[in-house]
Order: C-alpha cells, then sequence, then structure tokens
C-alpha cells in the first residue's frame, strides 16, 4: 500500500485557553498529519479536554487559531461548518449515547439527521457499524443503560464512523475498562485505522494504548505541547515527560508492547 | 448521479457501477440496487473502476442485495480497483448472516393480549412498591424522631427556604388576585339582592376554608414537586443513590426525610401567608368597590368567622404537604436509566401530586360537612 501524502488534517496554532485567572493553554501548537494516530497525554488539569472541545469548535478559543483541513473553524459559514461536522466522529469519554434511543437509534442519528435513505437501509447500515466494532448484533435492540463498560465505548464508537469520517476524535476511549476489554479496543482500533484509513486523535491516559496504537504523541506541558515519536519521548529530558514515559507503570507497558 | 447498470445473460453477467457512490448519493442507489431482478446465478462481474468515491455503507447495501439476488450458484467477482474496505465489509457480511437473526415478533393479537398483561402486572408491582415506600418511610421517620441528629436540621433548613421561603412572592401574589376575583365577581351578583356586605363572609369563609391553603398546595406542588423528582432523579442517574447506600447511609433518612419535613413545616406557613393575603385582596376590593370602609371590613370579618374556619383550611395543610413530598420524592426514586424517564417521572410527579391534592381536599369537603366542623 503506497503511503499517502503526509498533509496536515488539524493544526493547532497559538491556543489560549483561559478561565478567569487561570491559563490552561499558553501559546500551544499541535499538528496532525493525515492518517496517523495521534496520542494526546498531560496531567490532570492541563486541559486535554478543554483542547478537544477547542478543536471541535465547542468552545472558543481565548487566542489563536485552530484549522481542520485548512479551514479555520472559527471562520466558518454555517453551511461549511454542518459539511465539516459531517467529516469527523466523535466519541466522548462516557459515551454520551443519546439514553432514550437504543443503540441502533444512537448510530442511525446522524445517518437519519444528512442522508435521506429508507428504513431498511438505515437498519442494515446500523448492522454494518455494529459490526465494524465487533458489537454482537442483539446490541442494537438495547438501551444504553442496558450495555456494559466496554460495549458503550464501542456503540459510541459505531455512532462516531457511522457517517465514514476520515478523522476520529476519541476522548479516553479506553478509560474505565478492564485490561482485555481495553486491549481489545487497541486491536480494533487499529485495525479500523488500517482498513478504512482513518486519522485518530486519541486523548489517552492509558499507557498500553499509547505504546500499542500511537504514532506520535503530544504531551501538554505548562500549556504547551510538545509532540515527539513515542522513542523521541522516552529520550526527552522534560521532568514530567520522564516521569511519565519511565514511571513503574510506563516501564510494564513499554515491555508489554515490545515484548 | 448514481447509475447501476447489470449487462448479460445466462451464466455471464456483468455489473457497472458509475457515478457518484457516496453515503450521500445512498437514496438513488437503493432504489437501483431494489431494482435489479433476482435469481440470477452463473457468474457476476462487479466493476468498480467507474465509480467516485465509494462509500462504505452503499458498498455495504450493494453486498447486502448481491447475496439477496443471488440463485445458489452465483459468484460474486470484483473488479476495477474496487475500494480497499470491501474485503473488511465481506468478512463482516459472512460475520453477520452467521450470527443469529433478531426474534421475529408474535402476531398482533398476541401481542396485544400480553400488553394488557404486562400492563396489569406492571400496576401491581406498582402498587406494591408504593406501599413498599410508604413503609420504609415511616420506619425512617420513627428512627428519625428517637435519634434527633438524623433529622439534619442544616438540610431541613435548605430545604425550608427553598420550598418555603420562596415561594413567598407567588404564593401572596396569586392569593391575593384570586380573592380579589372571588370578590369582585361575589360583588356583582350579591349587589342584585342588596346584599354587598355578604362579599366579606364570600370572601372570608372560602379563602380559610378553601382557597388559601388549596391553592397553595397547588402551587408549592408544582414547584417544590417537580424540583424533589427531578433532584433525587439526577442523583439516581448519577449512581448517587447507590453510593449513599454503599456507604451504609439511607437515601431515604437523606434525601426524602428532610423535604418530607421541610414542607410540613412551610406549607401551613405558606398558607397562613395567603391567608392574610387572600382577605387583604378582599378587603381592598371591598374598599375600592363596594365603598366598605376596613373597620366595618373587619367587624363583618369577626362575625362571619367561627371559631372551626381558619382551622378547616390548616389542618389540610400538613396533609397536602405529606402528599407533596411523597409523590415527589417517590417519582424521583424511582428514575432509571435515562434522561426522558427523567422528564417523564418529574411531568408525573406534578401532575399527581395536584390530583392527590385536590382528591384529598375533596374527602375533607365530605368529613367536615359529616362531622359539622
Amino acid at each position: 500500500m503506497p503511503e499517502p501524502a503526509a498533509t496536515s488534517v488539524v493544526r493547532v496554532h497559538g491556543l489560549v485557553s483561559r478561565f478567569g485567572a487561570q491559563v490552561v493553554h499558553d501559546g500551544l501548537d499541535m499538528e496532525v498529519r493525515s492518517n496517523e494516530i495521534f496520542g494526546v497525554v498531560g496531567g490532570s488539569g492541563t486541559g486535554k479536554s478543554v483542547l478537544l472541545r477547542t478543536i471541535l469548535g465547542l468552545r472558543r478559543p481565548d487566542a489563536g487559531t485552530v484549522e481542520l483541513y485548512g479551514k479555520d473553524v472559527q471562520e466558518l459559514a454555517a453551511a461549511d461548518r454542518s459539511s465539516l461536522v459531517q467529516s469527523y466522529g466523535v466519541t466522548f469519554q462516557n459515551g454520551a449515547l443519546i439514553s432514550s434511543l437504543t443503540v441502533a437509534q444512537n448510530v442511525q442519528l446522524p445517518l437519519r439527521e444528512y442522508h435521506p435513505m429508507s428504513e431498511e437501509t438505515l437498519d442494515e447500515l446500523a448492522e454494518l457499524n455494529l459490526a465494524l466494532v465487533g458489537l454482537p448484533r442483539d446490541a442494537g435492540t438495547k438501551y444504553p443503560s442496558q450495555l456494559s463498560g466496554g460495549m458503550v465505548k464501542r456503540a459510541a464508537l459505531a455512532r462516531a464512523l457511522s457517517l465514514e469520517p476520515k478523522l476520529l476524535f476519541l476522548d479516553e476511549p479506553t478509560a474505565g475498562l478492564d485490561p482485555i476489554s481495553a486491549a481489545a479496543f487497541d486491536e480494533l482500533l487499529l485495525y479500523l485505522h488500517s482498513q478504512l484509513r482513518l486519522t485518530v486523535v486519541m486523548i489517552t491516559h492509558d499507557l498500553d494504548t499509547l505504546f500499542r496504537t500511537c504514532n506520535r504523541v503530544g504531551v501538554i506541558v505548562d500549556g504547551r505541547m510538545i509532540t515527539d515519536t513515542l522513542e523521541g519521548m522516552l529520550q526527552n529530558q522534560n521532568a514530567w515527560i520522564h516521569e511519565y514515559f519511565h514511571g513503574p507503570r510506563a516501564r510494564a507497558a513499554e515491555k508489554g508492547a515490545h515484548g | 448521479m448514481t447509475v447501476l447498470k447489470l449487462e448479460g445473460e445466462g451464466d455471464d453477467w456483468r455489473l457497472r457501477l458509475d457515478g457518484d457512490w457516496s453515503l450521500a448519493a445512498m437514496a438513488q442507489i437503493e432504489t437501483q440496487l431494489r431494482a435489479l431482478p433476482g435469481g440470477l446465478h452463473g457468474t457476476l462481474n462487479c466493476d468498480w473502476s467507474r465509480a467516485e468515491d465509494p462509500g462504505i455503507g452503499p458498498a455495504w447495501a450493494l453486498l447486502t442485495r448481491l447475496d439477496g439476488i443471488g440463485a445458489q450458484h452465483f459468484d460474486v467477482r470484483h473488479t476495477g480497483d474496487p475500494p480497499h474496505f470491501l474485503e473488511l465489509l465481506q468478512k463482516l457480511r459472512d460475520y453477520a448472516q452467521a450470527a443469529p437473526a433478531a426474534p421475529e415478533a408474535a402476531p398482533s393479537l398476541e401481542r396485544s393480549v400480553s400488553e394488557v398483561g404486562r400492563w396489569a402486572v406492571l400496576q401491581g408491582a406498582e402498587g406494591r412498591a408504593v406501599i413498599g415506600f410508604f413503609g420504609r418511610l415511616v420506619t425512617v421517620l420513627r428512627e428519625s424522631f428517637s435519634r434527633p441528629r438524623a433529622l439534619r436540621p442544616s438540610s431541613l433548613a435548605r430545604h425550608i427556604y427553598e420550598t418555603g421561603i420562596t415561594a413567598i412572592p407567588i404564593v401572596s401574589l396569586i392569593a391575593f388576585l384570586i380573592s380579589v376575583i372571588v370578590a369582585y365577581l361575589g360583588a356583582q351578583q350579591l349587589g342584585k339582592f342588596g346584599a354587598d356586605i355578604f362579599v366579606v363572609d364570600l370572601v372570608t369563609i372560602s379563602v380559610l376554608r378553601e382557597m388559601g391553603v388549596l391553592l397553595t398546595a397547588i402551587i408549592v406542588a408544582g414547584r417544590s414537586g417537580s424540583a424533589f423528582a427531578a433532584e433525587i432523579g439526577v442523583m439516581q442517574l448519577n449512581e448517587e443513590t447507590d453510593a449513599l447506600r454503599a456507604m451504609g447511609m439511607n437515601p431515604i433518612e437523606l434525601l426524602v426525610v428532610p423535604r418530607l419535613l421541610a414542607l410540613v413545616i412551610a406549607l401551613p406557613l405558606l398558607t397562613v401567608i395567603a391567608d392574610a393575603m387572600g382577605l387583604a385582596g378582599g378587603g381592598l376590593l371591598s374598599l375600592l368597590n363596594l365603598h366598605i370602609p376596613l373597620p366595618q371590613f373587619i367587624s363583618r370579618l369577626r362575625e362571619s368567622l367561627s371559631p372551626t374556619t381558619f382551622w378547616a383550611g390548616m389542618v389540610k395543610a400538613p396533609v397536602f404537604a405529606v402528599l407533596i413530598a411523597m409523590v415527589g420524592t417517590y417519582r424521583g426514586m424511582q428514575v432509571r436509566e435515562s434522561a426522558r424517564e427523567l422528564g417523564r417521572l418529574t411531568t408525573v410527579a406534578v401532575v399527581q401530586s395536584i390530583f392527590m391534592v385536590i382528591l384529598a381536599d375533596a374527602l375533607f369537603a365530605v368529613l367536615f360537612v359529616q362531622i359539622d366542623f
């Protein structure tokens, strides 16, 4: 398979985020290239979720720009915004499945909104998306509250994939999962990444996931982002990064990924 | 423009995909797929070379349809640079076909009969649950009174403030306006007989015996009944009540009892305010509209009152308070699973508590007539 040219899909420049007197991001730069799995890490309170919300246009940056596919998210007209929204999929930390709809209806929700088609086709596509994320067929008729944590994450991924995006944002996709489910989710993500040629931006605390899946990692330190490959990060001398990638948990995860 | 062309005959078929094959063209694609004839056999060559921007959904729909139109010996090949995900989709198709289909729905008669049965069973369970809730509440209340710390004074104060003090403006305003309306309409009718002065009796008795307490209870049911249900409901959704239980605390003691007691204290006090505002409204209208001076209004008011008039209204207040608090908190505790449940049960809480208040008021009316109170 020829490697596609590495164009930049997400580009954040000079982002400043403030909450009152507290400055979370202070001139943060970030670039995600097409077809990579980009991990975002950082300590609690360093603004990982704020960064994601800003990229998605859910929060206005106090300064700086966010570009998706070379378009400034803040400057878009409503019509362009709608097509931009359709070009990426998002999963939230707790799944954020609509609790009054079944899993299948959750998956069909964006399809119904943007593409007219018959009920049978909608059912077929729901079945497809559930199969893509490895959910059993009967999961479609269940309500989110009837699913286990791992299934909720998968169902959220199915909904994120339903519009066939090329770009995925995942917020803590393996948080709260047991190691086996989390590892299965990693494999699923890698498989979908290679089969559907996705670009993935993932916020994660899970070192195993990080070592298993990510091509490059961005670490938020002191309001800025340090981006490097995993090998590069292991050499980094920044105190927090060193602690993060050389702590007892990191060593075990690294061993697991390479051994 | 999407085009799907089937060519060939006998054992040799060619399917040409042309034009837009993205998800956006799904409506056209499905119409054309449905138009394909069934019962084909032999081989089919699916030519993707002219399909633009092929999407996963359309490809999936195509594969599903191709499985449907083939007879026993039907071999599909994909040529002309098929999309990269086709292999994955074919694997998923095999997986989907191997998986058991969803169970079929029962015939409609059977279903409607079982629907009735299910409803009856649910109602029975609901009745039992209400009685169980009441029983637990009474037990917890008895325990709480023997152990004053369990009454949670700070929580109680907060709820008295929220259900009582913040309700004073709206309760006053409504009591005032309603008694003005009663006095005004009463004056028109009684004026025909030259019995203007009996407007005072009308206002006094209706406000003190009925209107004051009933209106207050309905307003409080709308304000606090819904608040109780929503607050406790959200706590249920967040598993906060489970957390309390796991820490060995009783959610009924922590959440239900303070609200119940707060309302039992606040509602009678609000009723006193509503009574006073109602009488003030009647007095003001009598003065302006009927030219009855205030001293005369007050002396007439004294004459019209029997010793029980005020208390006939007041005794109902704590009963209404218990009903409102119980319905609101019970519905809140029932919330499970979804945001929609929360909305539904909050609505149910308000409607039912207003209904219960009016029903209880009717029973009181009959009772008071019977015992000549």
